[in-house]
């Protein structure tokens, strides 16, 4: 039964926005697992999850298999390093193996886009895409909505601004398909080299400059520049990137009303976040790490075909409870 | 000496000589011998129905890819050429991007004896601009001419330098051989898989912008002229390409140019959910290309069709998008997409669309063929051009199955197909086998 969300998340481009907020709404009972001194519920017991990593990733791997531990699944972690992909075995190959093995659930992290389609497309197991290439990171977006609906209560009609390297976050387009459908209002705001073909049709506000983005908007979701984009001549260098789009306390306060800082991390301190935002009053960045498990933890829960309405009772106490 | 063959009671559309009637073909010594109402049938011919098809010359596709030597899992000359009488093509240009590539006179002689061997269609080869391929030092063109090559192109590879492409146009005016031209500026197009705009933003895949053709066009247009060399634009995908070659025209440079039927057909949405069927380069663009292409070929600022029948193995295609190699099989529904989107679609007549898909091209590169004439080569196509037919990529001759069309309803393909007389495609009967 995986009726909620349907087999897969892939991206929120396909999500409608009743299933978005259905997933925010199921982390919220699941938020509280993680402040208990025994953090888990047995709501996925007897459940095997695979994260299947091709690209390195910390915290989104760890935030997983937290949310999967704590969901009582067992977990098997498969890094590409060292493992059959290296000696040429095929993405459906890696896969079917897998399946032979009768899991139930892979999370997977690849830097081709469409990799998590491809395998949705092939295998019976659930997939959760944790990031593919350019495309989508669904999970990382819900997490900065649920985030933003703690922060200011709502998401609807609230201004958000993604700052940075547009054409290759895949962060930005999960972000934009999400808080498009739960009616936020959004804009992009980075170097013209690095903003994709056609992003004003997605229905987002083009800004120029850094200072334009922080006179607009409530929330400022500013994204991580990959240090190869300077080498391969998107920008002049990182000194000039601080200098016009860099987040600063100085920029900050001419802000004409409360501002919310976020970023997905990990961060480049100094090159598209001061250290003193990073840390200071604005910043939720920690909150977003938080709520990252909860997130998780919804989405692996309706997959699996859990029950939004019970997502409390699921909870349950962790020992001796049923399921 | 085979048989006198009479194809009767067929529609003969011949654009070569603008007839367009009911009327009879007699087909003898591998020769038209006569074309016309009620003819007789000579002792000893055979008399072939073809009442309810239309009666043309063969198809001629100036651009294909048959992998021989090097990747004969994918295709090879013999099955390309089965894959082209079914498709109603009579005669193939092969292009030279093959493992080793053929950039020399015994390359060259190696694709015309597998041909001959082989049989079904007329195959052609395309020797390449430069050797290996590379960009640096042309390939020995006089000597590839003298072995059967028709044409020259480094098509896959773009030629980046445009020194080399000046006196590649130069230089090929001795054997008045055409300069086939994968427009492609290189530094631009690095990485991407699929046309830049909005679907690739959507997919998160790196775009291939138009104006890496474009920059390609205009300058080898210029080249043209400053060269007085003739120019051939390969698979010419988007509207700023017509508007430079319409110019060209204007001014009456020695440029041709071909369009594909997928160009023709598809858009950048078959790439949605990452179909590497729909993976192709050049990259399907947008539906006001689309538009401009099919203009272009009525008008005959665009002068042919051609397939860039791009055979790939199952397992390549099947593949995440950024990995997956470019390209598509064509021959076999060339013409049925051509006719289905096109003729039926409004967009050309069945006689312009054989226009652009035998007499011209054949014209192009100086190919026998082409037309009905009496005396001509009798390469002759019956194109069934009423039934409908479901695209079932398991039963194309071809050996790949890479098509965006698997599954497409379409209507027009070929009954019957003759080269130099002889049956080498006969659709009812291989039906029932």
């Amino acid at each position: 039964m995986t009726a909620a969300l349907g087999k897969d998340l892939i991206g929120l481009e396909r999500l409608s926005p009743d299933q978005i907020r259905l997933i925010l709404d199921t982390a919220e009972p699941f938020k509280e697992v993680s402040e208990r001194v025994i953090k888990k519920v047995p709501a996925l017991r007897g459940k095997t999850i695979v994260n299947l990593f091709f690209e390195s990733s910390t915290r989104t791997r760890i935030s997983f298999e937290f949310a999967e531990k704590r969901l009582s699944a067992d977990t098997v972690n498969v890094a590409a390093t060292g493992s059959a992909v290296q000696k040429g075995e095929t993405l459906v190959d890696t896969a079917k193996n897998l399946e032979a093995m009768r899991i139930d659930m892979v999370v997977i992290r690849h830097a081709s886009s469409g990799a998590a389609q491809f395998l949705g497309d092939r295998i019976r197991s659930n997939v959760v895409n944790a990031g593919d290439g350019k495309h989508e990171h669904p999970t990382q977006a819900l997490l900065d909505l649920l985030t933003i609906r703690d922060k200011l209560g709502r998401i609807e009609g609230v201004k958000v601004c993604l700052v940075g390297d547009i054409l290759h976050s895949r962060v930005a387009r999960s972000n934009i398909w999400g808080l498009t459908k739960l009616g936020a209002q959004v804009a992009v705001c980075g170097p013209h080299s690095l903003m994709p073909r056609g992003i004003a049709d997605l229905g987002v506000t083009v800004l120029r400059r850094v200072e334009e983005a922080i006179e607009w908007a409530d929330v400022l979701n500013v994204l991580r520049l990959q240090l190869e984009r300077m080498e391969a001549g998107f920008i002049p260098s990182l000194r000039e990137y601080y200098r016009v789009f860099g987040v600063t306390v100085e920029r900050l306060a001419k802000a004409p009303r409360a501002l919310t800082v976020m970023h997905p991390g990990p961060m480049n301190r100094g090159v598209e976040i001061d250290s003193r935002v990073a840390d200071g009053p604005h910043s939720v960045i920690l909150d977003q790490v938080t709520n990252g498990v909860a997130v998780r933890m919804a989405v692996l829960y309706l997959l699996a075909g859990g029950r939004p309405e019970l997502a409390d009772a699921a909870k349950g106490p962790a020992a001796g409870g049923t399921d | 000496m085979a048989a006198p063959l009479l194809l009767k009671g067929g529609r003969v559309v011949d654009p070569s000589r603008d007839l367009d009637e009911a009327a009879d073909v007699l087909i003898q010594d591998g020769r038209i011998a006569a074309v016309g109402p009620g003819l007789g049938a000579p002792d000893g011919a055979t008399v072939r129905d073809v009442r309810g098809t239309v009666v043309a010359p063969g198809l001629v596709d100036v651009h294909v890819h048959l992998r021989e030597p090097g990747n004969e899992d994918e295709e090879t000359i013999a099955t390309g050429a089965r894959a082209a009488v079914a498709g109603g093509f009579t005669a193939v240009c092969a292009m030279p991007n093959t493992d080793p590539v053929t950039d020399n006179q015994a390359a060259v002689g190696f694709i015309v004896r597998q041909s001959l061997r082989a049989g079904f269609a007329r195959v052609y080869p395309i020797g390449a601009i430069s050797v290996g391929q590379r960009g640096q030092q042309l390939a020995e063109f006089g000597e590839m001419v003298g072995a059967g090559a028709v044409a020259v192109s480094d098509d896959g590879q773009p030629v980046a330098s445009s020194h080399l492409m000046r006196t590649a146009l130069e230089y090929a005016r001795t054997f008045d051989i055409p300069v086939a031209d994968h427009c492609e500026e290189p530094s631009l197009s690095a990485g991407g898989v699929m046309h830049e705009g909005l679907v690739a933003t959507k997919l998160g895949l790196k775009g291939i912008p138009a104006a890496a053709e474009e920059i390609m066009v205009a300058r080898d247009i210029l080249l043209a002229e400053l060269t007085g060399g003739r120019l051939h634009l390969c698979h010419l995908s988007t509207r700023g390409s017509v508007e430079l070659m319409r110019r060209a025209k204007e001014r009456g440079l020695r440029v041709t140019a071909e369009v594909t039927p997928h160009h023709l057909s598809l858009t950048e949405a078959a790439c949605e959910r990452y179909d590497t069927h729909a993976k192709m380069n050049p990259p399907l663009r947008e539906a006001a290309d689309v538009a401009a292409l099919r203009q272009a070929l009525q008008e005959g600022v665009i002068d042919c069709v051609a397939s860039d029948h791009a055979p790939h193995a199952y397992d390549e295609k099947e593949a995440a998008f950024d990995d997956a190699p470019f390209g598509i099989v064509g021959l076999e529904t060339a013409f049925g997409v051509a006719y289905t989107e096109l003729v039926q679609g409004g967009a050309l007549t069945l006689p312009q669309l054989i226009l652009r898909m035998s007499t011209v091209p054949a014209r192009v590169f100086g190919l026998p063929g082409g037309t009905l004439q009496p005396g001509a080569p009798a390469d002759v196509v019956a194109l069934d051009v009423t039934a409908g037919w479901c695209v079932d990529a398991a039963r194309f001759h071809s050996k790949s199955r890479n098509t965006p069309f698997a599954g497409r309803s379409l209507t027009g393909r070929a009954a019957l197909t003759l080269v130099a007389g002889e049956i080498v495609h006969d659709a009812p009967a291989a039906a029932q086998a």
